[in-house]
């Protein structure tokens, strides 16, 4: 049995009762066409709820509203959450209704999304939700009823006490329940009697959003609001001179043209306060074409940047990012990543020997990795709406980490975080590029202009051309081997522009005597943030290439000598700081390799396998081609995957299925490239991005069962399969692939 | 700035706007259709997919002064109440992660049902070459295809 400290009190759901309340004001009829109706078969909408706690209100029909506190990207969070506080409720889940929670960091936990981690944090506030919920349904009912709260059970919404037969409604005692003092401990459900976690439970937003209802940030609405988009620099390393407006702002329906300073000089920035340009034009108008059109017209004149810095705080310690002039160019980062990779680099773990099992191999691999940046090319464009007055100021739209761009704002614009209220909409994607909020500050500071309400939209250009990228990566890897093709030395030196990919402490080291971990980075103007599994999303493709060529060279087959290697991390580890459980890790190979053993084999499949660790959750996966034609086509990824306790099956298997195919996609396809500072990937058209036919013919993905609690499953799918995929191209072709995108420029270009 | 007289979802709506103006913006804009999503603005990732005369055309490139007489049926019009079988075949499948191609996605997958009652694979993955899902649901959004086509 499971006891835990309850973190709720009645105090922070009193407040989020009334910040509740004042979310309504913002626009009442958007959010009204998001809010779920009841699609229960028994339950209609109830005439009154009870607040039981910030999580959940309780109508006086039964019917359950669950609010589901981090914004929603595609994760299917919206629906996963409130099946976790359903679950310790111990209630029908027919009979719930999801709504957004409004951001309010003091009754919730956490309301951000990134890094895989919702379920993973939100997993005990969310059962301790649910559970401290039922327990004041049953003291509720002990007293009504005159018996010991002990003796009061609950079945699926039912409060029951069998001695004396007495049953009652979740719905009949939830005013009364609203009375009861917060639990200070509760009782959590045992993993055997979970009934909702761990079943497949569909979409609670899918038929919204078949049917093409309004969800988005792009899609909000309110009367009297105005279109606002914005003039960029064309490149990076250039800043606004002048502004030329005098075709542009006669234009019809236009309203006007003005500057705005994103940042001010000396603010000292959160981590996520990443933004590229710091002047922007703005362009605000009556509708969006008309808005474009302006845009068109717009003449500016700009003047390239000179040498700065920037202070940016990183949990309690800040960091000077240097922001370098110049124009830059794909062809001089290849030619300076090489310079800088031969150059003095950071030693940042270092096990044994390394120079010494070298010198002394019988059989050295060295092979050099590189992957460009890549845009995120979320389908929704950035955008957000906003509506700032001289005492308020009312957000609505996607973003990632809004209770960090609410401070941000909050400091831009001069007024208190009481003041201010953030409105989640559902994410047109995410993938890290919506943790960089900073249209949220240019769509406020518009707003607080023109004294009305604005949209801001990005152009999918603007969007695609103005930052914030994956940075370009390259990575040395050197494998020793003795006369018994053992492997004795593992050595890698990483860097990248702006910032490195290397993570010292996984896999392999721990498995290998003598071990050396080095990098370097080189400073640029080229903004870059989080992209779906940062670092890993180049580094796992890279190692696992390398592995597969090392177990070649070794003569051995490509899991067994995972295995091997995981067997020694396991039995006599080599240093003391692995992040990975090699257990674990084991465990996904093993599961692969039955699953693959049990499947029945295809003729002329060529296989690739690779596995890896990342956001504290294991995948291993293999990835089949046949060559038809003459071409690579791929047929299936199996992938064995350990996120400890998996809530939503179904769910958690098409997340999988995603971040594989995106993981191909950007291996085969993605790159965006820089001429003279200029972004030159601008559209879909240039931009290659993996569509259905090049997708996998099948894909599967199998869960290892344990009773872990959620660790990650985001982002974990998609860092190895770059290597399967690399591994499986080398089977099929004979070619090995060390540059991505795999196909080449001229492909690219199709 | 000219009128314009638009037969949309069975109904006749007028709007007062640039000629140029695409429908994609009309929808939005004007007529508060916002289910038609707008992602590259040149036809080339299907977002903003609707039917002209039965046949998928993409919004973002068809001037409001070129639709004439032509009917236009949008995501919202599909169907009355969301039970077209490509839509129910979408929820069945639990197609969508984040969700904001979809509606372009069932756009262009209603029209090739409509012309093609059994498409063999590489006749989906043609008539659904120009639809970019960036969540990589592609494998669910052609078992949905299949499943519509079987209903």
């Amino acid at each position: 049995m499971t006891f835990i400290k309850t973190t709720h009190n009645r105090r922070s759901f009193l407040r989020s009762t009334a910040l509740a309340g004042g979310g309504m004001l913002l626009g009442f009829n958007f959010f009204a066409a998001c809010r779920p109706e009841s699609e229960s078969a028994e339950l209609s909408m109830p005439e009154e709820w009870s607040e039981i706690n910030a999580y959940l209100k309780i109508g006086e029909n039964g019917l359950v509203t669950i609010m589901s506190p981090n914004p929603e990207g595609g994760q299917n969070i919206k629906t996963s959450m409130p099946m976790i506080v359903a679950e310790e409720l111990d209630v029908d889940w027919k009979n719930v209704i999801v709504e957004q929670a409004p951001l309010n960091t003091d009754a919730f936990t956490r309301q951000f999304i990134g890094g895989s981690q919702a379920i993973r944090r939100g997993w005990e506030s969310l059962r301790t939700a649910g559970a401290s919920a039922r327990y004041m349904l049953r003291a509720a009912a002990a007293e009504a009823w005159n018996v010991p709260v002990g003796e009061v059970s609950t079945e699926a919404g039912v409060l029951h006490h069998r001695a004396s037969g007495k049953s009652a409604g979740y719905g009949e005692m939830a005013a009364a329940a609203a009375a009861i003092p917060v639990p200070e401990e509760v009782e959590l459900k045992e993993r055997k009697d979970f009934r909702i976690i761990g079943t497949s439970r569909k979409n609670v937003d899918g038929k919204k959003i078949v049917t093409g209802q309004p969800l988005f940030g792009i899609d909000y609405q309110r009367e009297g609001m105005l279109i606002a988009m914005i003039t960029h620099p064309p490149a990076f390393g250039m800043k606004l001179s002048a502004i030329d407006d005098s075709e542009a702002r006669t234009m019809p329906g236009i309203r006007d043209i003005f500057p705005i300073k994103t940042f001010k000089e000396d603010y000292a920035r959160q981590y996520f306060d990443t933004c590229t340009f710091m002047d922007l034009v703005a362009i605000v108008g009556d509708s969006t074409w008309e808005v474009m059109q302006a845009k068109k017209a717009l003449k500016v004149e700009w003047e390239p940047i000179a040498d700065s810095s920037y202070t940016r705080s990183r949990g309690d310690s800040q960091e000077v990012i240097p922001i370098p002039a110049g124009l830059e160019n794909t062809d001089d980062h290849h030619a300076k990543m090489a310079e800088m990779a031969s150059g003095t680099v950071n030693v940042r773990r270092k096990d044994g020997d390394p120079e010494a099992a070298f010198k002394n191999a019988a059989k050295v691999i060295e092979r050099t990795y590189s992957a460009p940046f890549l845009a995120h090319n979320c389908m929704e464009p950035m955008n957000f709406f906003a509506h700032v007055t001289a005492d308020k100021a009312e957000l609505a739209g996607p973003l990632q980490k809004p209770e960090y761009t609410e401070k941000t704002l909050s400091e831009r614009i001069g007024m208190p975080l009481e003041n201010i209220d953030i409105q989640m909409t559902r994410l047109g994607g995410g993938y890290g590029r919506r943790s960089y909020a900073h249209w949220l500050v240019e769509a406020a500071l518009i707003s607080q202009k023109v004294e009305a309400p604005v949209k801001l939209i990005y152009t999918r250009e603007d969007d695609m051309t103005s930052g914030i990228y994956r940075p370009t990566y390259q990575a040395t890897y050197r494998a020793a081997l003795d006369a018994d093709n053992k492997l004795i030395a593992f050595h890698v030196r990483a860097g990248g522009i702006p910032e490195s990919p290397l993570y010292p402490d996984r896999f392999p080291a721990g498995a290998v005597d003598h071990y050396l971990a080095e990098d370097w980075s080189i400073d640029s103007n080229i903004t870059v943030g989080s992209f779906r599994a940062p670092r890993s999303n180049f580094i796992a493709g890279a190692e696992q290439s390398f592995l597969d060529e090392v177990a070649e060279a070794a003569g051995k087959d490509p899991i067994e000598f995972r295995l091997e290697l995981l067997e020694r991390a396991q039995t006599d580890p080599v240093g003391e700081r692995n992040d990975y459980e090699a257990d674990r890790y084991a465990g996904v190979l093993e599961l692969l390799r039955d699953k693959l053993a049990a499947a029945p084999e295809q003729p002329d499949v060529h296989r690739g396998v690779a596995a890896y660790f990342c956001h504290n959750s294991y995948a291993a996966q293999a990835l089949d081609i046949t060559v038809e034609n003459g071409k690579p086509t791929i047929q299936k990824v199996c992938s064995a995957v350990d996120c400890g306790i998996v809530v939503n099956p179904d769910a958690a298997v098409n997340m999988g299925e995603g971040a594989i195919v995106d993981g191909i996609g950007c291996a085969m396809y993605g790159a965006q490239t820089f001429k003279d500072g200029v972004a030159e990937k601008n559209n879909f058209d240039s931009y290659r991005m993996i569509r259905m036919a090049e997708a996998p013919k099948e894909i599967d993905v199998h869960f290892v069962e344990n009773d872990i609690d959620p660790t990650g499953l985001g982002e974990p799918l998609f860092p190895p399969v770059i290597g399967a995929l690399a591994n499986a191209l080398y089977r099929a072709t004979g070619k090995r692939h060390y540059q991505q995108p795999f196909l080449g420029a001229e492909q690219v270009l199709g | 700035m000219a009128n314009f007289n638009l037969n949309i979802n069975g109904k006749k709506l007028q709007v007062d706007v640039d000629p140029t103006t695409p429908m994609l913006w009309v929808l939005r804009d004007h007529l508060n259709l916002v289910g038609t999503k707008y992602g590259c603005g040149i036809a080339q990732c299907g977002a903003c997919t609707i039917h002209l005369d039965g046949a998928a055309m993409r919004s973002c490139q068809l001037p409001v002064s070129a639709v004439g007489e032509q009917a236009i049926t949008t995501i919202e019009g599909l169907s009355e109440n969301g039970d077209h079988p490509v839509q129910k075949a979408w929820v069945e499948h639990d197609v969508p992660q984040c969700g904001y191609c979809q509606a372009g996605q069932i756009m262009s997958a209603a029209a090739l049902l409509k012309n093609n009652a059994d498409p063999s694979d590489a006749e989906i993955d043609a008539a659904m070459n120009g639809n970019i899902c960036r969540c990589g649901t592609y494998l669910r959004i052609k078992a949905a295809i299949k499943t519509a086509a079987n209903g």
